[in-house]
């Protein structure tokens, strides 16, 4: 099943186009991996697929649901309605992670679904204790974030966001606040999703994590999409622009 | 004139002072909220009134608005006003005085919170309004506490200001007694009920500061 499709979205801040055109299908259980220099524009597709910034032209479409559909006069959103319950399919991991400093970490996970109405205040904590010892926080649960480290407050907003259980799961670079060590506890939690057939979408500068995990690999350039294709593809790729960046990164 | 009848004396005075206080606070503080809201509008003729409002308040001397607030009404709609209307434009003109500050401090506590608090309760479905009142302003209130409690402490020492609307606070009597009496031990008991009443004020504070300091 088709989860996600953008259809030629665009983008630009004021003079400044930053997406000029960009398409993307991801089925049910797919991991799609976002590659290329700083700037291209990697961001900008998240946060526009997102929703947190509005698309100039483009369609954005969940599971059949257009989001927004453009035709011809630039992107149309739905009513809020509607966009609200769009955006129940998916989450978001920050970079910076955007834990609530004021909560507990359970509480961090499981107040999201009590305040959306989704779960009676029982059945988020239980849930939330779930995915905590899942990802090896259960002796967290009542520490504050200020007590974490990095990578221990990026396991949390991954546990915070799939305590909604969303259909799609997007990453914004989610490693590249860490250190080496705290990097790879965090990609490890991820390729265990990965193995339970977790739908992502992921902005990332680990390309060796990217080749493993990902289904599909994306390398943006300057707006679009410069080549798209399996790990192998890109791995293996004749396009100078490709070679360089990956090699770049692998040295 | 011994110690005991000079505190009698100033009892009364100091239960108005106290209420002078206590409704301020119990009014300035809200008002002060709204008036942040009015001055981050989007909207420009609200951002305007509120802006000016707010350099009214702060560019002019408390004891001229206390005065403003008590006679506008008789000059400027030629209402007529009795005597209970004095304890009334007290607590109006400190109110509106005291708002326009609170309301720059909640601002620069608003405006200092990261983007991403807002986004991340976004995309975790919360609503404005449970942005605002769940995350945003718990935090706001632990970073705003120091200023606010310079403010609270300058009030304590303001309401002696209520004199010029002849409302009979604390240091009023203070000073009428040290005039017809020739001492200046009224005036020193007064200046240690100020001490008392501020070093209060201050150790509530610094409990409210500590039951925030959970977290940073
Ligand atoms: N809110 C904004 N206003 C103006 N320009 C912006 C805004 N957000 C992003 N840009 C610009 O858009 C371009 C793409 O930014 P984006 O953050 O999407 O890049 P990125 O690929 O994520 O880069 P990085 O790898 O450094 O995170 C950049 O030139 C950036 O300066
Ligand atoms: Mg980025």
């Amino acid at each position: 099943m088709e989860l996600l499709r953008i259809n030629h979205l665009k983008k630009s801040f004021g003079a400044l186009s930053v997406i000029k055109d960009f398409s993307l299908a991801v089925n049910e259980g797919e991991v799609v991996s976002i590659i290329g220099p700083s700037g291209s524009g990697k961001s900008t597709i998240l946060r526009c697929a997102t929703m947190l910034e509005k698309m100039d032209g483009g369609d954005l479409i969940y599971a059949g649901k257009a989001a927004a559909k453009d035709e011809g006069m630039g992107s149309v959103y739905a009513s809020k309605a509607e966009l609200k319950e769009i955006q129940r399919t998916f989450g978001l991991v920050f970079q910076n992670f955007n834990l609530f400093p004021h909560y507990s970490v359970l509480r961090n996970v499981m107040e999201p679904p009590v305040m959306t109405g989704l779960m009676s205040k029982e059945e988020a904590k239980e849930v939330a204790m779930k995915r905590l010892s899942q990802l090896g926080l259960a002796d967290k649960a009542d520490a504050y974030p200020y007590q974490l480290s990095g990578g221990q407050k990026q396991r949390v907003s991954i546990a915070r966001a799939l305590a909604l259980s969303p259909k799609i799961l997007f990453f914004d670079e989610p490693t590249s606040a860490l250190d080496p060590e705290l990097t790879a506890e965090v990609l490890k939690v991820i390729k265990d999703l990965a193995a339970q057939k977790m739908t992502m979408i992921i902005v990332t500068h680990e390309m060796q994590f990217a080749r493993e995990l990902s289904d599909r690999i994306i390398f943006m350039e300057h707006g679009i999409v410069r080549a798209e294709g399996s790990p192998e593809d890109i791995f293996c790729s004749d396009d100078a622009r490709v070679k360089e960046f990956i090699g770049k990164l692998n040295a | 004139m011994n110690l005991l009848t000079i505190m009698q004396q100033l009892l009364s005075g100091m239960v108005i002072t106290v209420e002078i206080f206590v409704f301020t606070l119990l009014f300035s503080l809200p008002l002060g909220l709204v008036v942040a809201f009015g001055r981050m509008s989007k909207n420009g003729l609200i951002k305007t009134i509120t802006k000016v409002y707010i350099s009214i308040m702060r560019g002019t001397p408390l004891m001229l608005q206390l005065i403003v607030v008590y006679f506008g009404p008789t000059y400027v709609f030629h209402i007529k006003i009795g005597a209970g209307y004095r304890m009334v434009a007290v607590i109006i003109g400190f109110t509106l005085n005291y708002a326009a500050y609170f309301a720059e401090i909640f601002r620069s506590g608003i405006e200092s919170m990261e983007v991403g608090q807002y986004e991340a309760a976004h995309i975790l479905g919360y609503t404005k309004v449970q942005t605002f009142a769940h995350i945003i302003f718990p935090q706001v209130i632990k970073r705003i506490l120091p200023p606010v409690t310079n403010e609270v402490i300058t009030l304590v020492k303001d309401t002696s200001l209520a004199f010029v609307l002849a409302v009979a606070e604390m240091f009023t009597i203070a000073k009428q007694i040290a005039a017809a009496q020739a001492t200046v031990v009224p005036l020193m008991v007064g200046g240690v009920f100020y001490f008392i009443f501020n070093f209060v004020v201050a150790w509530g504070m610094e409990q409210i500061e500590k039951k925030l300091s959970y977290y940073r």
